[in-house]
């Protein structure tokens, strides 16, 4: 037997794929219209959202792998430049699971942060603070067999913005996942355990639910932290996992 | 259920710096014949265009077949068929344009249904969203499987032309309202 044949013994993608995906919670995720966070009052809708249930469309997701051409290199934001970046080195790393505790194979990550100053490259981003010749502020990569993710970078700085007075945002690296269906795409931010900015964040606060704000913070990790070298940060991702048409229908 | 998600957040204001890419807007290669151009403007509710969005579609290939990553149903055999597009150009004029072909009909629910109209799955992200807003573009001139759509048909009679792509030189064009007068019609998925 080939070892070809073997392999897709064990792991069949098709088999693996499920046929719809669980509804979640109301509050499973921050409420679209929420005052705190201002910019929110012209940018959510009004109208109930109308229930759709899972067709293919929705069960299925995009390779986006060959797509980006990603290298090994799109993991490393310490090495994109012809320096080093300044700022406290990390790795953060982790695994990307359905609700099941099944890891998700080969799907996107994709993260975007400020450098160690709070500062984006971005031309809207105003705040006077150093921008870093040697850091972009961005890295990709997919996950392996078992859904682990990893990349090396620099610790996030904390940041003002208008929202309200002395409003700042706690440190945080925006996470893209596409998962491996339409249904289960999330976008969210990944922030550091202890931040004294949490309690006046109305982004971190719109989730209401404390131990789901927890799940966006990482763990700090001594076990993983490379002697001479880089702190370890470890952020576990869950999407949406299989899950039959519930009776009733939200409205 | 056994583990719980971990919850959305915005995109925020500085998504461009890692999400979008050249080709993005690109489902299908450049010069893949009959590639049609989408193209519209997202308003806020005062009616002002929104400068800072990522758009993101997801459809079948004329066949009604898929690029799916894990092989569901007859994979699409067109070439350079990605089926995803990725929009997010900070421009500031608020419009985005998708190339890709028009997708064929595809089964409903439990894939035994009868089959959907052409449709795009469509999903909207800012600064100011705390969660993704999710919505389909149908087309136009296909009214007779408009009709027989059963996504569309739970979708009030009076807001279906929020979902309905119109006819225009070179491809279709698919507004998008997230709030107010006309506002888009939005799918809990």
């Amino acid at each position: 037997m080939s070892s070809e044949q073997t392999t897709t013994q064990i792991y069949s993608p098709i088999g693996d794929t499920p046929g719809s995906y669980v509804r979640e919670p109301e509050d499973a995720h921050p409420p679209l219209d929420y005052p705190p966070y201002k910019s929110t009052a012209l940018r959510h809708p009004t109208q109930p959202l109308i229930y759709l249930p899972h067709t293919i469309t929705e069960i299925t997701g995009p390779a986006l792998g060959d797509a980006r051409l990603i290298t090994p290199d799109d993991a490393n934001l310490c090495a994109q430049h012809e320096g080093d970046p300044i700022g406290e080195r990390i790795t953060v790393s982790g695994r990307v699971f359905d609700t099941e505790g099944k890891p998700l194979r080969n799907t996107l990550v994709e993260v975007w942060q400020a450098n160690s100053a709070g500062r984006y490259r971005h031309r809207w981003d105003s705040w006077p603070a150093p921008l870093d010749p040697n850091f972009s502020g961005a890295g990709r990569c997919v996950t392996d067999d078992e859904g682990h993710y990893r990349f090396l970078t620099i610790k996030p700085g904390a940041y003002p913005w208008g929202n309200h007075y002395n409003a700042w945002r706690p440190a945080h690296i925006h996470f893209s996942l596409m998962g491996r269906a339409f249904a289960q795409r999330l976008v969210t931010q990944m922030y550091f355990p202890g931040d004294p900015f949490f309690p006046y964040d109305p982004i971190f606060n719109s989730v209401a639910d404390e131990s789901a704000r927890e799940r966006m913070i990482s763990r700090f990790s001594i076990h993983d932290t490379q002697p001479d070298w880089a702190a370890a940060y470890e952020f576990d991702i869950y999407l949406r996992g299989p899950g039959a048409t519930p009776f009733e229908e939200a409205h | 259920m056994i583990f719980a998600t971990t919850p959305s957040q915005t995109v925020g204001p500085y998504f461009a710096i890692g999400l979008p890419w050249p080709e993005g807007p690109h489902a299908v290669d450049e010069g893949t014949p009959g590639a049609i151009t989408i193209t519209g403007t997202v308003y806020d509710g005062a009616g002002v265009v929104v400068p800072d969005f990522l758009l993101e579609t997801w459809q079948a290939d004329p066949e009604g077949r898929f690029a799916d990553l894990h092989g569901h149903g007859v994979a699409s055999e067109l070439e350079g068929f990605r089926g995803f597009a990725r929009y997010g150009t900070e421009d500031g004029d608020g419009t985005f344009e998708i190339i890709t072909v028009k997708p064929g009909r595809v089964a409903g629910v439990g894939g035994t249904d009868s089959l959907q109209a052409p449709h795009i799955d469509v999903t909207v992200m800012a600064r100011g969203m705390l969660n993704r807003c999710v919505t389909r573009i149908y087309f136009g001139d296909e009214a007779q499987a408009n009709a027989e759509d059963r996504a569309l048909a739970r979708v009030p009679a009076a807001r279906r032309d929020t979902l309905i792509a119109e006819p225009v030189d070179g491809g279709y064009r698919f507004d998008i309202r997230l709030q107010g007068p006309g506002e888009t019609v939005f799918f809990a998925v």
